[in-house]
């Protein structure tokens, strides 16, 4: 592959790398025939990112012809390359990259004011596509905004915040913070907002539904649109199901794919029954709509799974769902996150507890300590169930 | 007895008084060179020098010539003391060290000679502060007999694109490499870290380059750790000169502009880490 950038898309691109460094550890580069894809799932993969960056978005673009070269890399290795963002658009005149699979050299150059030329050759890993399977059209909520609209609305909610809930009716959208047991939440504070339909570009809503899902990542994307401002566009449906947060320009397309807390979990659906009717109602004949994020994920892994492979998993009970999906974020997280990350993101459940009170109660941490050990419990059996679906 | 009056009366008995009207002029420039804490101050009628060396391997010099005081007044050809550099920026800016160019802490350092402390008298809105430094026994700098007839390679650079460079430089690489060369890529400096290599690429004819004067490719490689403290240095200045000599000893000279617009210079020396085979 060999390419280059020219003027503001150079910031573009280097943008694109900062944002996906919000989600995940290491950046998937891919050199496809519609463009240069860069892509990223994060450590529980319950959050995958992708960038593609059309042929035209460059001033020249050639992939390999020969054979489907990918390769990954840890993402702080190419954000070192665009250190300094703001700087960047005053200094950098233009950039190659060049992937050349016989040297196992990937190369970015930058050509910058005064003749200054850095070279950057990065090491890298082969590795397998990066694909997660999803579907945007199947979605029957649609929401598009412009990127401000969001940012000034995500802006409320504290920085330690985990994850927000948005719920959409028939004239309006709510977020929320999602708060994560019921006990606590007479304590906790809620942070509410509710925007009308008009604030929106596109307001379409199929099925009236609430979604939870990880604010981390939709502030990494929510920094890319601001940086670009390009609409975004909010694809969900059901609880349990993800919701995807979607950026497109005719050069350009920005997929971010967000999994979301099943239904049982979920304090904030009250009138769970009335969604849980809007959802039969909406969904679809076909079988992926009764997919979880299990599937996603398997698929995520590698893709040569074929896509036809989902019609026969069958929908695993929603309650297994969940369980994995959290037990999932929080076992692995307990294992692999740094511990600067832990110091900036710490652990779901003391969230929540931080949330509900300063210090908690001795009963609070026994209670604590419990649930996560059933967590992890269900875990291991999700374990089997995963091999079964595989 | 109050000590400013016992330092008025004696003023005569002090080997060297120097004065400022703005202590900044010294403490910006000390801190461009604090990387350890001993510090040797040698004083001469031209001026003075402060100098502080790290590993016995790299050895930083500034200059604060004479006439940058208000006042300098040496009875001897020559004084040396040494003090701890950190104690000493802790009383130069004693008095918070602001930025605001209206408010000023001017200064007055004196020494009395062999087994005396430093004195510094501080004044800032007419609240006068004394700080007595205990000195140490001086201790020989190392000559790094850098010597400008043995340089081979030379270039001055305008600071801020060698600025640049140095905040983005991959710090998990253990050394720098320094590329001089009369053909491609004239100046080179590069890193080998965790993510790979970079090199940062400076051509001869750039805006930057003010001066390209190289006649053998030489390249060297520096311990990152000993470079590192000399980026305060490049903070500050405007120009910096890059040399190498015959053995591949590194010397980098900045010119530092002060607020009142005055040059001082800061040099730093460095050892190379190890002989690499040339291209």
């Amino acid at each position: 592959m060999d390419c280059m950038v020219t003027g503001g898309n150079v910031k573009v691109l280097a943008t694109s790398i900062h944002s996906l460094s919000r989600i995940g550890e290491e950046l998937y580069l891919e050199p496809q025939e519609d463009g240069l894809a860069l892509r990223t799932v994060n450590s529980s993969r319950s959050a995958y990112a992708c960038f593609l960056f059309g042929p035209l978005f460059f001033q020249r673009y050639s992939s390999s012809k020969s054979s489907t070269f990918r390769c990954k890399m840890a993402v702080k290795c190419a954000q070192a390359v665009f250190r300094s963002l703001s700087s960047l658009e005053k200094t950098v005149e233009r950039c190659r990259i060049q992937l050349n699979s016989e040297k196992s050299r990937l190369t970015f150059t930058l050509h910058c004011k005064h003749g200054l030329l850095k070279t950057h050759n990065l090491s890298f890993q082969d590795c397998e596509s990066l694909q997660a399977v999803f579907d945007k059209e199947s979605c029957g909520n649609i929401l598009r905004a412009q990127p401000r609209l969001l940012v000034d609305t995500v802006l409320h909610f504290p920085s330690s915040l985990e994850e927000v809930s948005v719920s959409v009716s028939g004239e309006q959208v709510c977020f929320r913070n999602h708060v994560e047991e019921k006990a606590e939440q007479g304590k906790a504070m809620l942070t509410e907002l509710s925007l009308t339909a008009e604030e929106f570009e596109q307001f379409t809503v199929g099925c009236p539904a609430c979604v939870t899902f990880c604010l981390k990542e939709m502030r990494g994307l929510l920094m890319f649109a601001e940086s670009s401002g390009l609409p975004v566009s909010l694809y969900f449906d059901a609880p349990g199901r993800p919701v995807i947060l979607s950026l497109t320009e005719s050069v350009l397309e920005v997929n971010f794919v967000l999994a979301t807390l099943s239904e049982d979990s979920h304090p904030c659906n009250d009138n769970r029954n009335k969604s849980t009717e809007g959802l039969q109602n909406a969904a679809p004949p076909d079988d992926f709509m009764n997919d979880d994020i299990d599937s996603y994920l398997i698929a995520m892994e590698t893709s040569e799974l074929a896509p036809g492979g989902h019609g026969c998993v069958p929908p695993p009970p929603q309650d297994a769902n969940m369980g994995q999906l959290r037990a999932r974020a929080t076992s692995e997280g307990e294992e692999e996150q740094s511990e600067e990350e832990m110091g900036r993101a710490p652990n779901k459940k003391f969230c929540s507890l931080f949330f509900g009170s300063v210090l908690p109660t001795p009963s609070q941490v026994t209670n604590l300590t419990l649930r996560s050990q059933e967590v992890l419990a269900s875990d291991s059996e999700n374990e089997e169930e995963d091999a079964t679906l595989l | 007895m109050p000590l400013s009056t016992q330092s008025e009366a004696g003023d005569d008995q002090y080997i060297l008084v120097a004065s400022l009207d703005n202590v900044r002029n010294l403490s910006n420039i000390l801190k461009a060179i604090t990387f350890k804490d001993h510090a040797l101050f040698n004083a001469t009628p031209n001026g003075l020098k402060v100098t502080v060396e790290d590993s016995k391997c790299l050895q930083a010099n500034a200059f604060i010539q004479a006439e940058i005081f208000q006042e300098f007044t040496i009875q001897e050809d020559s004084v040396s003391f040494q003090v701890n550099l950190a104690v000493l920026l802790d009383c130069l800016t004693i008095f918070g060290g602001s930025t605001v160019p209206a408010v000023t802490t001017a200064l007055r350092m004196c020494y009395n000679g062999y087994g005396f402390p430093l004195t510094l008298f501080l004044e800032e809105g007419g609240v006068v502060t004394v700080c007595k430094i205990n000195t140490e026994e001086p201790e020989d700098p190392i000559d790094f007999e850098f010597c400008s007839t043995n340089v081979t390679n030379k270039v001055i650079l305008q600071s801020d694109s060698l600025r640049e460079a140095f905040s983005e430089l991959d710090m998990t690489s253990e050394i720098l490499q320094i590329t001089m060369s009369p053909s491609e890529p004239y100046f080179r400096l590069s890193t080998f870290g965790n993510s790979g290599n970079a090199h940062y690429d400076y051509p001869k004819d750039s805006d930057m380059m003010e001066l390209f004067q190289c006649t053998k490719t030489q390249t060297n490689r520096f311990k990152m750790s000993l470079l590192k403290p000399s980026t305060k240095a490049l903070a500050l200045s405007c120009k910096v000169s890059v040399r190498t000599d015959n053995r591949g000893f590194l010397s980098l000279q900045y010119l530092v502009r002060n607020d009142d617009g005055q040059i001082c210079f800061v040099e730093y020396y460095c050892c190379p880490d190890e002989e690499v085979e040339e291209e």
